[in-house]
């Protein structure tokens, strides 16, 4: 390792963990959700609609006063808990593969197990199953395993794949029919609300404010030292937009105050905030692919800022929505720029322009490299990743790692593994910056 | 034609990696183009509506050592990317024109991708099909997907498609429906003299002859083996299901045989029954086909089923329309839609008190004496006690 690293002493990784005010404020949001859910166990006039965050139609369903919930969220939120392991090995024992996505394993293991949600609280079986198939196969079996457990209504919206690397006018159309004729429909059905564009051209106005603010926040990391960590904490930042509260006064409210924070760093010159407290020194930037490990998230975290690294852009936080090239959702086009919004989600680019986005981030965030957190679970993400990685090396010179773990499994996170090829990484980038000094 | 000098056609077909046939028949006039396709379905009357010849690929089998695709892919990822890429990177793919892939997966869905990445003077084309099931909805956005292939294939061509050549396209393929219809009928009502691995290797030889050469070795072979008698063995009937991409090899389905089953259903190749009626000849030929897509699609693990009571019906009706005592779910290791399909598809099974076992395999894998004892053990208790 570089001379300057000085070995901190082993930290509790139990103890509290700092936070934002902001991540207060989140925590808040999230645990009103699950309290709803869990009411609406015992309340057959509180509706629920589960759908998926990628593609999710969250501005469209608050017109219908239901309550969304997110089944990726209960299975990260349940691994963080280290819940998922047992809920897995149950969709085990109950026919499930071991080779298929433990995202969906987890929530079916949740599910034979009560369906207690990751607060502790009972989640309201569905009245409703919105499947925005997008960017991802195994929404669709995911659903359709749901609905072969719940036997309730359940409706699909197709999101066409960009093979080309374009929205064609065709795809726009097929996905905004889809919404008039079966998702409005099927969410005036479980709801008995009547669909009110107005109300959904509000909550589109809502969110452009808050993407605006969220692109404002994930692009401070051009700055050295970036007062944000676009992965570890990027995970954190995009929670309100990707999930239940996207198109709510409160969700425009949290990012305002994320805004604010995140300047007062940038402000003051300081780094981004760790569980340990602020990053003293910036010391790499990285760029990373992939979801996160979430059942071993603050030990793989430590491992990045106990070195100095910060992830200054990542692809993970694009999964619920690609906003900086300046899509926002349009009040004045509601059902386009909801199809737009879900055909161009990260997943559902074709991989050359997955590859651009990377290579644009190394070059425009100044990063040292690109780090690819591979996960066993996502075919969607995983299948390419390594010509990925062998592109941007090839076009930017910066040089490139590769790292295996899962998003909530367990047994798929080799600490020991990681940490060495993290360290190894950090070395390369190293001799990089000397042979390139030389 | 006798039956053997079929099969043994169709046998050096299957082996031939370097795809001679397909070079052979490309060679054979200036101005021809071969377009390879993935599985599961594409509309491959579009392909030789445009003259040139629709040539399945899938994978390298148990025969290529797979070194460079290897590289490509994580070891949880299925066989059939890499031995796919690797063909390409070995140039046994160089004389194809066109690489089309089919919505089945996030894995062949990403391939098409590393395609483009790394051949780009190759046409690519991700082959998006509807899983709305509305002819206003899925079929209009249908219609419009197969013009911009209709529209890629001219660029190649340099000549435009027209109706008239679709429709002939349409009869000529519908022909090669019935005939393999009436095979797979004719196997069901006799499974012991048309062997699965007689069933596959036709199958197969579909992927890579002209429709026309494919119709003729069908009809010949149906007349051929109608003389045959073959021995009757006391096997029991199954059903195999999750073998519709990555590719069995061919001694596992012999081996399912010789333990004791006589296969009377399967998913092999469905780009070969995927569309279960003929398409109507006669009218607006891609409204045809994109209404015998919507009616008549068969129901796999890569399609969305809108109505839950219909799930796993048409396996169900499969076994029941071909006195099948049994299934065998055998899907390739990592293949997320069979393997997310078969908890629902065997909870259908037992509901309907049908008997079924599963296991995965790899198109490389060659150790057949577990596979070998688990369906022989399958099919001796259906035998003992159902």
């Amino acid at each position: 390792m570089a001379t300057e690293n000085v070995k901190k002493a082993p930290v509790d990784l139990s103890k509290d963990v700092q936070k934002d005010d902001s991540q207060l404020m989140q925590k808040e949001m999230i645990g009103g959700n699950f309290d709803k859910l869990a009411a609406a166990a015992d309340d057959p006039d509180m509706k629920v609609v589960y759908t998926f965050v990628p593609g999710n139609l969250n501005e469209l369903v608050q017109c219908f006063d239901v309550t969304g919930n997110y089944p990726e969220i209960n299975a990260l939120q349940s691994a963080m808990r280290k819940k998922t392991g047992p809920y897995i090995m149950e969709a085990e024992r109950f026919g499930q593969d071991e080779d298929v996505c433990t995202y969906v394993k987890a929530d079916l293991g949740m599910m034979r197990k009560g369906n207690i949600g990751p607060s502790g609280k009972k989640i309201a079986d569905p009245d409703l199953l919105l499947l925005s198939y997008t960017g991802c196969f195994t929404f669709m079996k995911w659903f359709e395993a749901l609905r072969h457990e719940y036997n309730c209504d359940t409706t699909m919206l197709h999101v066409p794949y960009q093979g080309d690397g374009e929205i064609t006018q065709n795809m726009r159309e097929y996905v905004v029919k889809q919404l008039k004729e079966d998702i409005i429909p099927a969410l005036e059905r479980t709801s008995g609300v009547k669909f009110d564009i107005d109300r959904l051209r509000e909550n589109l106005g809502e969110s452009a404010k808050a993407e605006d603010r969220l692109v404002d926040v994930l692009q401070t990391a051009k700055n050295k030292p970036s007062p944000i960590d676009s992965y570890f904490g990027g995970i954190y930042y995009v929670g309100p937009s990707f999930s239940a509260f996207r198109g709510t006064p409160e969700c425009t409210a949290y990012y305002q105050a994320l805004w604010e924070e995140v300047n007062a760093r940038l402000e003051a010159g300081l780094g981004p905030v760790t569980p340990e407290g602020t990053m003293e020194k910036e010391r790499y930037r990285l760029v990373v692919e992939g979801p996160p490990n979430y059942t071993h998230m603050r030990e793989f975290w430590k491992m990045f800022y106990d070195e100095g690294a910060v992830v200054v852009a990542s692809s993970y936080t694009k999964v619920g929505g690609v906003y900086e090239d300046g899509f926002r959702h349009d009040p004045n086009n509601p059902l386009e720029s909801l199809a737009d919004y879900c055909l161009g989600c990260y997943t559902n680019l074709n991989l050359p322009a997955r590859t651009k986005m990377l290579e644009d981030y190394i070059n425009d965030y100044e990063a040292d490299g690109l780090l690819i957190n591979s996960i066993k679970s996502c075919n969607s993400f995983s299948a390419g990743q390594l010509l990925m990685m062998n592109e941007i090396e090839k076009r930017t010179g910066k040089p490139a790692a590769f790292v295996e773990t899962d998003l909530v499994d367990p047994r798929y996170f080799s600490a020991s593994n990681v940490k060495n090829r993290l360290e190894s990484y950090f070395q390369m980038i190293e001799q990089k910056r000397t042979s390139s000094a030389a | 034609m006798k039956t053997e000098e079929i099969i043994q056609r169709c046998e050096a077909l299957y082996e031939d990696l370097n795809f001679t046939s397909a070079r052979e028949w490309k060679a054979a006039e200036p101005g021809r183009h071969v377009i390879g396709f993935l599985p599961i379905y594409i509309p491959r009357e579009l392909i030789h509506a445009a003259g040139m010849l629709p040539l399945g690929i899938y994978g390298g089998g148990d025969q290529m050592e797979v070194i460079q695709g290897d590289a490509f892919y994580q070891s949880y990822i299925c066989r059939i990317p890499r031995s796919t890429i690797e063909l390409a990177l070995t140039g046994k793919l160089d004389f194809v024109d066109g690489m089309l892939f089919p919505s089945i997966c996030d894995v062949i869905r990403n391939l098409s991708g590393v395609w483009k990445l790394t051949q780009p003077d190759t046409y690519v084309r991700y082959v998006d099909v509807p899983q709305n099931y509305e002819k206003e909805v899925g079929g209009k956005f249908y219609i419009q997907e197969m013009r911009e292939l209709m529209d890629g294939l001219e660029k190649i061509s340099g000549r435009e498609i027209t109706d008239d050549q679709l429709r002939e396209s349409i009869v000529v393929y519908n022909k090669n429906r019935e005939l393999i219809n009436e095979l797979y009928h004719q196997r069901a009502k006799t499974p012991w003299n048309i062997p699965v691995t007689e069933v596959y290797l036709l199958m197969r030889a579909g992927q890579v002859l002209p429709v026309e050469d494919h119709n003729q070795m069908l009809s010949d072979y149906l007349t051929s083996v109608d003389q045959v008698q073959r021995p009757k063995r006391d096997n029991t009937k199954i059903i195999l299901n999750g073998m519709f991409c990555e590719q069995p090899p061919l001694n596992l389905v012999r081996s399912i045989e010789l333990a004791g089953c006589y296969v009377v259903d399967d998913d092999f190749i469905l780009v070969n029954r995927w569309l279960r009626e003929n398409v109507k000849e006669s009218g607006d030929p891609l409204e045809n086909l994109s209404d015998a897509f919507l009616e008549h699609s068969t129901r796999t693990s890569a399609t969305y089923e809108p109505d839950e009571s219909k799930k796993g019906s048409q396996l169900v009706e499969a076994v029941q329309k071909t006195g099948a005592q049994g299934v065998i779910f055998a899907a390739p290791s990592f293949c997320d839609p069979a393997l997310l399909e078969r908890p629902m598809l065997q909870d259908v099974l037992d509901q309907n008190n049908i008997p079924n076992i599963a296991f995965k395999y790899a198109e490389n894998t060659g150790q057949m004496q577990p596979i070998r004892e688990q369906a022989g053990t399958f099919a001796d208790s259906i035998k003992l006690w159902s």
